[in-house]
């Protein structure tokens, strides 16, 4: 039935646009903002009324998406993550999702929490988290820029790029 | 050394790399 793999595409690209979108926001200007309202003591803004709210969407967005993903692999699924013949393209744009998606709920998201007070943690627990939250959200942008370039060129690209 | 991943562009470069290897691995190795 290609009822379903249509669909499956139209919420994979809705809801990686949101994922994606809500990461860059985070990388591209929530930081540079949230280092200027600490500055001027506006943070508070940012931190409880914004970030929490971001957070909420970037997280299920991220399962949204894989699923989605799956989903539209199909009986593909196991071809693409062992990276067979002629779906190496895609699979490792799969790949690189699903480490996106790891890093977003066992390194960002707890992380956050603690940060953002939602967790209890020391000063020092908060430091580090803080840390660890910064340069894993900074990996998944670099790592979505390799992952957009084989979602787009795995399957309909593959004349251009010679995938 | 600094951590490219401190800079937006540094982080940006990476991801950019990043690309280009991974593009001849798929092409090359792979297929």
């Amino acid at each position: 039935m290609e009822l379903v793999p249509a669909i499956a595409r139209w919420l994979h690209f809705m809801a990686g646009i949101m994922w994606i979108g809500l990461l860059y926001y985070f990388n591209f200007v929530q930081v540079a903002a949230l280092k200027a309202a600490t500055a001027d003591g506006t943070n508070a803004g940012i931190t409880k009324h914004v970030a929490p709210r971001a957070l909420l969407y970037f997280r299920w967005a991220a399962v949204v998406t894989w699923l989605a993903g799956a989903a539209l692999l199909g009986n593909q699924f196991v071809n693409a993550f062992t990276l067979s013949k002629g779906m190496a393209g895609i699979g490792v744009g799969a790949w690189l999702g699903t480490i996106m998606l790891f890093n977003v709920w066992v390194l960002i998201w707890p992380n956050q929490q603690k940060i953002l007070g939602m967790k209890p943690a020391t000063d020092e627990e908060k430091a580090t988290a803080r840390r660890v939250a910064f340069l894993t959200s900074r990996v998944n942008v670099a790592l979505s820029i390799p992952m957009l370039f084989f979602m787009a060129a795995g399957w309909s690209h593959r004349g251009i790029f010679g995938l | 050394m600094k951590n490219p991943l401190d800079s937006l562009w540094g982080t940006v470069i990476s991801g950019l790399i990043l690309t280009v290897i991974l593009y001849f691995v798929v092409k090359n190795i792979l297929g």
